[in-house]
């Protein structure tokens, strides 16, 4: 894999071309990477990017989808603002899967779409699309540049708008004669927008008033989010955690803020996550949600969601406070502030006997459901001895990469992780076909980090096409498609609530293997237990990308199980 | 959900820029509620904008409505009031033959009594202005639907709050800063 150092870039006074311009613009941001596929009117664009190549990588991606799944791994592996480029029309509608899942996933992005020139808007020209008007409803902002002498301005508002507070997608269109024309070019920074305030200031008040239901709690419990990382407030969570003694739960976009081995870390909470958390949700007398957001596949039905409980809600937006449950306090504000500010006002606890219902309901999981998955005793393999197989060889050191469906469930029940932003899947949307290339943008985004994606035989094929940037741009990630020849969540579902009718949900699949091949990628299929250690070895072994199948059972389900409108207590163990 | 269903008048100040509207009205087909009225104008601040809106919703979700439109970019804030706690007005044109207004007498009377204003009045037809509030606007309709009304429009609502918005001293200070800044 080639990645490229940037030089300092034009920033004094000069007449460019608002095409350069868009360059210096990404230059100045910081920007070293970017995917994208061109078109008509983003071709000066790529002219300049041509010119640039030494200081400004762009990758080819084989569908515009796979550029913005790229710019989101890139964005969640690094932090950073991920970039995304397409051409006008179909380019720029290509795009909206990914953004939509930026956008429910709070990643920083930014997209540039080329557009007609200004005198054909409107007028049906060829390739021209309303991008502003269908991607309004999923960007945090958008906006259309008609006149070269906008573009550093806007650029500068849409890396600061998409990095800022709860970060998000911005898509800027710009049309081919604003790319074309000339501009006097100066570039700026944005740090402030009066209309737009990031981060609420954390209150005293609130913090005081949060730190006394704490100190007074008997049987407090921690549900954190994506919050946590998007804040880069770890190391305060994990002092907040460890002084008050208050078990940690956490949402799959939340996991790897703190280690999975960590004592206080007890399990996964929503539709598939662990007994313990779930179940005592309904018992705890203080329910301390922390950068999240009460999804439904969290909370189960709301009626009977932890209404027991009093509720501290750490949040950066306000408009989540409140939304689906009500929030006795809320410390509104970036919870690296107010978990810095708080830790001062709690006083340290052990909480020995709450922490024994943990460990009690865990027991009972582990019994019922985790032993079988990760040591199964019947003749087929499980997703779950996959996992724990790629546990053994990584050593939780790996950015885990998940697709949509039960291999996710799996993955996130038995991934371990030492370190943060190192799970990567596609959590509010259920976006299919994010992990290839998601995958792609996590590994140039830390190149010396290894990257595995899980994904499962239906999502793999949405965007197989990406194995053709993998090998073009030699990426070396490792690939693992766990092939049950079913949809298998959806299968799960009809066996459970649809008695059995499997509708549309069995795959007949190609030569996985001979494809991968195909793209000069080594590749390797398992279908028998005594050959898959060996098989995980020799992966991440291989310093080039890698493919391996794991043929799974065909109808295993994941377990345990919140069916939809259940309360969390009624969490399903078979 | 048996909380009750109420008219809430909808305050947004927000800068001037295109797609705005959009992203508002984006907000409430979300969510499948229906925007009764909608107008937009000027505010008291060069450079800021208001926005009127009416609608008919709970309280519970009204709040989130509103979170959800402070989120916007170019939003810089949103309130939301009850009839009562507003002083709220439409306007509507009537557009009539003149003819009727010497051969109908009784037309005359209902102008007089309804408060209405001529606006304008050529051969061929006339026009009243008619500022209220809805019934108001509508009875006039009644009136004079009979006599046949060649076009008729009525304006959304224009409201202004009883209770001093704590807007007013947010604007101030926002009116002495630039709209962006950069480094």
């Amino acid at each position: 894999m080639e990645t490229k150092t940037i030089t300092q870039t034009q920033t004094s006074k000069q007449t460019i071309t608002g095409s350069e311009a868009i360059i210096h613009c990404l230059l100045a941001e910081g920007v070293d990477l970017i995917y994208g596929y061109p078109g008509g009117a983003i071709m000066p664009m790529y002219d300049e990017l041509y010119k640039f190549q030494d200081k400004l990588q762009h990758v080819l991606t084989r569908h515009e989808q796979g550029a913005t799944h790229a710019a989101q791994g890139y964005a969640r592996a690094t932090g950073k603002v991920g970039v995304a480029v397409a051409t006008s029309g179909p380019g720029a509608t290509n795009l909206i899967t990914g953004i939509a899942d930026a956008q429910i996933d709070s990643t920083p992005m930014v997209c540039i779409t080329g557009q007609v020139a200004s005198h054909l808007l409107g007028s049906d020209a060829f390739q021209e699309t309303d991008i502003i008007g269908i991607s309004t409803p999923v960007t945090k902002w958008n906006y259309q540049i008609t006149k070269a002498s906008e573009i550093p301005e806007i650029l500068a508002k849409a890396f600061f708008i998409a990095r800022s507070g709860r970060p998000g997608p911005v898509l800027i269109d710009i049309t081919k004669d604003a790319q074309f024309g000339e501009l006097d070019y100066e570039y700026k920074k944005c740090t402030h927008i009066r209309s737009y305030k990031p981060a609420p200031e954390v209150k005293e008040e609130a913090l005081d008033a949060a730190a006394q239901l704490i100190n007074t709690a008997k049987k407090p419990m921690i549900v954190w989010g994506q919050g946590v990382i998007l804040g880069e407030a770890e190391a305060a969570f994990k002092s907040f955690v460890e002084k008050t003694g208050i078990p940690a739960a956490w949402t799959i976009l939340g996991v790897s803020a703190l280690a999975t081995e960590h004592p206080l870390n007890v399990g996964m909470v929503g539709m598939h996550g662990n007994y313990a958390p779930n179940v005592l949700t309904n018992e705890c007398d203080l329910l301390i949600a922390i950068g999240m957001r009460f999804d439904d596949r969290v909370t189960g039905s709301l009626d009977t969601y932890a209404t027991q409980a009093k509720v501290i809600h750490f949040e950066i937006d306000p408009a989540e406070v409140n939304k689906n449950v009500h929030a006795d306090v809320a410390v509104l504000g970036n919870c690296k502030e107010s978990l810095s500010k708080i830790l001062p006002k709690v006083t340290p606890n052990a909480h020995t006997a709450w922490h024994q219902q943990f460990k009690d309901l865990y027991k009972i999981e582990f019994e019922k459901i985790i032993q079988h998955d990760l040591s199964p005793t019947k003749e087929g393999l499980t997703m779950g001895e996959v996992l724990d197989g790629i546990n053994k060889e990584t050593k939780g050191n790996a950015i885990i990469v998940s697709d949509v469906g039960q291999h996710q469930m799996i993955t996130c029940r038995y991934a371990k992780f030492n370190t943060t932003k190192s799970n990567i899947t596609s959590g509010g949307l259920g976006t299919m076909g994010f992990a290839l290339p998601a995958a792609i943008g996590a590994k140039m985004g830390k190149p010396e980090r290894e990257v595995v994606a899980i994904i499962g035989d239906g999502g793999y094929q949405m965007t197989i096409q990406e194995l053709g940037t993998i090998f073009q741009s030699k990426v070396p990630v490792k690939i693992v498609v766990l092939n049950n020849e079913f949809l298998g969540m959806v299968r799960q579902w009809q066996q459970l609530f649809f008695d059995k009718r499997y509708a549309s949900t069995e795959m007949v699949n190609p030569d996985f293997v001979a494809i991968a091949k195909g793209y000069h990628i080594q590749a390797q299929k398992v279908t028998k237990r005594e050959e898959l250690a060996d098989a995980i070895k020799e992966m991440i072994a291989c310093s080039d990308s890698y493919f391996l199948e794991v043929c799974v059972e065909k109808e295993d389900n994941v377990f345990p199980m919140i069916p939809t409108g259940a309360s969390v207590s009624d969490i399903r163990l078979e | 959900m048996s909380e009750q269903i109420k008219t809430y008048t909808v305050s947004i100040y927000t800068e001037n820029n295109i797609g705005l509207l959009n992203r508002i009205s984006a907000i409430f087909q979300r969510r499948h509620i229906n925007v009764e009225s909608l107008s937009a104008s000027e505010s008291e601040i060069d450079d800021v904008f208001r926005w009127t809106l009416v609608v008919k919703v709970t309280e519970s979700q009204i709040k989130k409505i509103i979170g959800q439109i402070e989120r916007q970019i170019e939003v810089i804030k949103a309130y939301y009031h009850t009839d009562e706690e507003t002083i709220f007005t439409e306007s509507a044109l009537f557009k009539i033959k003149s003819d009727l207004l010497f051969e109908e007498r009784q037309i005359q009377n209902i102008i007089k009594e309804s408060h209405a204003r001529i606006v304008t009045v050529n051969k061929q037809f006339f026009v009243l202005e008619k500022s209220g509030i809805r019934a108001e606007i509508e009875l006039l309709y009644r009136e004079l639907k009979p006599f046949g009304i060649m076009q008729f429009v009525r304006s959304g609502r224009i409201a202004v709050t009883k209770s001093e918005m704590p807007i007013s001293q947010l604007l101030k200070e926002l009116s002495k800063e630039e709209e962006y800044a950069f480094s």
